[in-house]
């Protein structure tokens, strides 16, 4: 571990390599390094290698069939490939998507770039105060040249996790495709492709403790995908290159012990997640939870916080030596607050306070506790120089 | 990212607060982010007696008017009046993406030093070198 005091609370943004994900990866970087598309022995091996995986990888999503599963290098890979492979596939049908304003910036660019380069129509669907999309919006939205609903399964900022089984049933009700970016879902919610009536699903090994530079895109047989990445026929001609072995190997089995550990992590995090929810809203006064409150990742709180900006929190936080992630963004690169917060009616000011908070297999009760000792103090410091803070008035 | 020089302003920040009654006062607002800065000035005989600020914004915004307000502190305002963000955020080593909030805090100082002209414009004159009555 780079840092034994290190109090990771980041897991959201990526997640360390697990030891046995690891361990069965190494074999493949210079034992069985050849090629899957070599017809020798060294080449045959690393296709089992890939093969299982992909088996393994479409058992664990209820995949009808492996060839369901499409390596790629990453959730955004996996994000681009799902939607404008569709549209490009569809093209004949229509020119119309539809969206949420919540999505991960791999869908919500990809759209963007669609309409803006391509005359595509996006539908953006609004959402609730909780960030949550409602069903009937999507079949209201729905027209007859609409190619694609996509809808993000639980919210990388808030945690929120979207009604997508009840969206899948109006999606196929309606004859309409729908992706669904579960990024932040996978590992760590169940995942059933069928019961959630989903036709292509995007995953990133990085956010359950395999590498980054891997993820997967489900893509339900008979549905039409154009590749984004053209070559060699590999991933059943979806996706060009040579398959990265070691790495594949990594998500599958990586996969394979976050679903079995599935349920009792989830128990485990949600009670570490609502000690921290309950601690920060009784020892910080105007904080605030952000996200619904139930229907939320088991292991991910979101706050704001009247009057301070997240960035220097999250300064005070690293020198604490505590790492989480913020809505902030002084910095030139992206100068708007969050547009999922914005979405959620989160005044603007307040989103820039924005701090999340993500567990994982590192995180214990102590932890918690130790963010609970640090974090009243930090808002504090700020408020005390902050122009904007009114303690409000006890009643 | 930061220089030990700017998390050393940011941790313990100087002149942090309000002045009743400011000779000088300003609120600036960035417009490339939310910053937000306030300063307060207190002037006797040409020069900053004292200077409070609060700013919201990141460890930058924070560290830059706190260095700025150190440094104009007991100055006189032509000392003030001459500095630029770049003598902030070369001090500072601030990082490209930040630059724009040591502007910020040298934009509030100037507008201030224009608040306290406009409220007293012989002290303009004298500054000038003009004979006062």
């Amino acid at each position: 571990m780079p840092d034994d005091d290190l109090l990771y609370l980041d897991h959201a943004a990526t997640t360390p390599v697990d030891a046995r994900v690891l361990d069965a990866m190494l074999p493949y970087f210079q034992g069985g390094y050849g090629n899957p598309s070599s017809r020798y022995s060294l080449g045959m091996e690393a296709l089992q290698a890939v093969s299982s995986a992909r088996a393994l990888v479409a058992e664990l999503l209820n995949a009808a069939k492996p060839p369901e599963i499409i390596f790629t290098s990453c959730g955004s890979e996996s994000d681009n490939l799902a939607i404008r492979g569709v549209a490009q596939a569809l093209r004949g049908k229509g020119h119309h998507i539809i969206t949420s304003m919540v999505e991960h910036h791999a869908v919500s660019h990809t759209c963007q770039q669609l309409e803006r380069e391509y005359g595509y129509e996006v539908t953006y669907l609004p959402v609730d105060r909780y960030g949550m999309v409602d069903p009937a919006s999507v079949a209201a939205a729905i027209r007859p040249d609409t190619v694609l609903a996509s809808i993000i399964y639980a919210n990388n900022e808030v945690g929120t996790i979207q009604p997508l089984a009840e969206i899948g049933a109006i999606a196929r009700e309606h004859g309409v495709l729908l992706h669904s970016d579960a990024v932040q879902a996978a590992g760590h919610l169940p995942i059933d492709v069928q019961a959630l009536q989903v036709d292509l699903l995007s995953i990133s090994g990085h956010k359950f403790y395999a590498p980054k530079g891997v993820g997967a895109l489900y893509v339900r047989d008979g549905v039409l995908c154009q590749p984004q990445q053209t070559g060699g026929s590999q991933e059943f001609g979806l996706r060009a290159g040579t398959e990265n072995v070691p790495y594949i190997v990594g998500l599958a089995t990586a996969l394979e012990l976050a679903c079995a550990e599935q349920l009792s992590e989830a128990q485990r995090l949600a009670t570490l997640r609502d000690r921290l929810i309950d601690g920060v809203l009784a020892a910080i006064p105007q904080a605030y939870l952000t996200g619904h409150p139930a229907q939320r990742l088991p292991g991910l709180a979101s706050f704001v916080f009247d009057g301070i900006d997240g960035e220097a929190a999250q300064l005070h936080l690293d020198m604490n030596n505590i790492a989480c992630s913020t809505g902030s963004a002084c910095a030139s690169s992206e100068a708007a607050a969050s547009h999922v917060l914005s979405a959620m009616g989160v005044e603007g000011r307040l989103a820039l306070s924005a701090l999340r908070f993500s567990m994982g297999r590192s995180t214990t009760p102590e932890t918690i506790d130790r963010l609970l000792e640090a974090l009243p103090g930090i808002v504090a410091r700020l408020r005390a120089l902050s122009p904007y803070y009114q303690p409000a008035k006890a009643h | 990212m930061y220089k030990e020089i700017v998390l050393e302003h940011f941790s313990n920040p100087r002149n942090v607060g309000t002045l009743e009654d400011p000779d000088g006062f300003a609120e600036v607002q960035s417009s490339a982010c939310g910053d937000m800065m306030e300063i307060y000035l207190r002037v006797r005989e040409g020069a900053i007696a004292d200077v409070k600020f609060r700013t919201f914004g990141c460890a930058a915004a924070i560290a830059s008017s706190s260095f700025t307000s150190e440094l104009v502190l007991g100055k006189p305002l032509a000392y003030a009046e001459a500095m630029t963000d770049e003598d902030v955020s070369r001090e500072l080593g601030l990082p490209e993406a930040k630059v724009h909030c040591s502007l910020l805090a040298v934009t509030a100082l100037h507008k201030a030093i224009e608040d306290y002209y406009a409220k007293h414009p012989e002290a303009r004159l004298a500054e000038a070198g003009q004979p006062t009555a």
